[in-house]
């Protein structure tokens, strides 16, 4: 077994994302599957490889940085068009701290 | 005017003899389009006034002798995971069914700056997140060839609609696979650029380290042109590249003798007999044109899906973190505090398999576990890299099947997420190595079923594989 029900339930906690008990035993069976498949990566000798977070090719170290000049943006209105709740300018989020 | 057989050349030759107009056109596609739609589900959403008030713009200039662009009157549909402003934006999800966007894709911009009319929003894969458009909260799409069978995924509405013929060219969105591998299934061609040829400002961010936006076309040429109309350096995306977009047309000359080609043998050993004759047979046709074909290794082959399952879940996890309620239309009815808002809204709102991809990369990514998975992803990932660097030192092209089979039916796979994802190993190595790659119609089975073949090309070498994929195209494909 990869990995429990108790760290399937931890996983979720962590990416906000709420799980039914049903969900939970089927993401386990189906995690677990696929982290034995993911296991073969220990069969690679990457002692000489450098970790790749970009792909990369022949060009300019800067030449995609665009000059640092401020442009007009959205605005208040357009930006919160499709806010489930908004006033006053701002975005509305249930009460975050009790008073 | 037979709509489903239309080119952009044939387009532009029709405005300008005036035998219709950009209007005229617009309508019947629409209609047509509308029609076609019960069969495949290809379309989510119809955006009428928007393409008629593009198609008047395009007979007014024509009307005053000016040039209307390149793709002018050319009815175009657009994978519902890159943004129209104005015009709704799904990402095939349940959490954005009413989400409008405030701005457009530059692909979006570029393509109606050059006079292409984009008539609607196309189905996809959730999030573009699959590999049969199954993981869509709106429902499958049919394959035109065959109704009871998947279009491929992610980006299966788009390949649909030009293989039904509702839309001339289409445009989707690649991250593992989602554009050659419909483009394959329904017998249409599909292309993957080079990682930072198209800019990305605008499409709903999957996996940022490999998501490539593409077209798709029943011809090469038509596929080429819109290439040479979205690729190029836009100051909205950073990754966007500096390199000059060239003259793609002028390529497809059909000047292929002598050229290189490399045969992986890692990408020919699970393939369905009759994919494999149909590919056997690609390869001799090739040969005959004067292409001198080759072995090749790729030895990294099989650690393909492990990385890519590691990387791309990863940065899926939390690229989809901002749907959480806040911003984006969908909130959980039942949340008393701001956290119980987050975690219902999520739980609520994504589908299963996008469920799955964000538990598995947000367990990669969790303290402990960084390591063994990402770090290591990452290290395999130059390997791969590394194997097509090596290969292009020797040959000019790479040829290979983008499937491992035809088109599967509905429902066949949707049960066994591990077979899904296995299915996409020959289509992942080129977007983990940034590459420009694509699939074009190769033959059908016995029953009809298309079979798309894949070339793979250095860096920024589209044009090279656009001229192989035009001269096989113009050669009938594998058949005759």
């Amino acid at each position: 077994m990869k990995i429990t029900a108790e760290q399937v339930r931890y996983v979720a906690d962590l990416a906000n994302l709420h799980l039914t008990d049903d969900e939970v035993r089927k993401f386990q069976a189906d995690l677990d599957e696929i982290l034995v498949h993911l296991d073969r990566l220990n069969e690679v000798d990457t002692s000489r490889s450098e970790p790749m977070a970009q792909v990369l090719y022949e060009a300019e170290e800067t030449a995609t940085l665009r000059p640092d000049r401020s442009r007009p943006g959205l605005g208040t209105e357009l930006a919160l068009a499709n806010a489930p709740a908004a006033g006053s300018g701002y975005f509305k989020v249930p009460e975050v701290i009790k008073r | 005017m037979d709509i489903a057989a239309l080119t952009i050349d044939q387009i532009r030759e029709g405005l300008h003899a005036r035998r219709f107009s950009s209007a005229e056109l617009t309508t019947a596609a629409l209609k047509f389009a509308r029609n076609e739609n019960a069969q495949t589900n290809a379309y989510l959403t119809f955006s009428e006034e928007r393409a008629l008030a593009t198609a008047r713009r395009v007979d007014e200039r024509l009307a005053r002798g000016e040039d209307p662009g390149p793709l002018a009157g050319v009815p175009v549909a657009v994978k519902d995971v890159i943004v129209t402003k104005g015009v709704r934006t799904t990402c095939g999800s349940k959490l954005l069914a009413n989400y409008v966007p405030p701005y457009d894709a530059t692909a979006v911009e570029r393509l109606e700056a050059a006079g292409g009319v984009i008539i609607g929003k196309t189905n996809c894969d959730e999030f573009a997140m699959g590999s049969s458009n199954e993981n869509s909260a709106f429902g499958p799409v049919r394959n035109p060839h065959a109704l009871d069978r998947v279009p491929g995924g992610s980006s299966g509405g788009s390949a649909a609609a030009v293989a039904q013929g509702t839309a001339v060219v289409a445009l989707g969105s690649d991250t593992g696979g989602s554009i050659r591998q419909p483009a394959s299934f329904c017998g249409v061609v599909g292309l993957t650029p080079t990682y930072g040829r198209v800019s990305r400002y605008g499409l709903t961010a999957f996996a940022s380290s490999l998501d490539h936006i593409g077209p798709f076309g029943r011809s090469v040429r038509d596929a080429a042109l819109v290439l040479s109309v979205i690729a190029g350096r836009d100051p909205l995306d950073s990754t966007s590249a500096e390199a000059p977009v060239p003259d793609y047309l002028r390529h497809l000359d059909g000047e292929i003798k002598g050229l290189k080609l490399g045969l992986p043998r890692e990408y020919l050993k699970d393939l369905t007999s009759e994919t494999g004759d149909l590919i056997a047979r690609a390869v001799e046709k090739l040969k005959r044109l004067g292409c001198e074909v080759r072995d090749i290794t790729l030895p990294a082959t099989d650690y393909a899906i492990a990385c890519y399952y590691v990387i791309a879940t990863a940065e899926a996890s939390s690229n989809l973190a901002r749907y959480d309620g806040v911003r984006y239309t969908s909130r959980s009815a039942s949340s008393e505090s701001l956290s119980d808002m987050y975690r219902n809204t999520r739980g609520e709102g994504f589908g299963a398999e996008c469920k799955r991809r964000i538990m598995l990369g947000t367990y990669v990514l969790s303290a402990g576990y960084y390591d063994a998975y990402y770090l290591k992803a990452q290290k395999v990932r130059a390997l791969i890299a590394r194997d097509f660097t090596n290969a292009f030192a020797e040959v000019d092209a790479i040829v290979a099947p983008v499937s491992p089979f035809p088109a599967f039916k509905i429902g066949e796979k949707i049960d066994d997420p591990m077979a899904m994802y296995l299915s996409d190993i020959y289509t992942i190595t080129g977007d983990l190595a940034g590459i420009p790659c694509m699939s074009v119609p190769c033959g059908k089975t016995a029953q009809g079923l298309p079979v798309g073949m894949q070339i793979l090309a250095k860096h920024f070498d589209e044009a090279r594989m656009f001229r192989l994929a035009d001269a096989f195209e113009r050669a009938g494909g594998a058949q005759n």
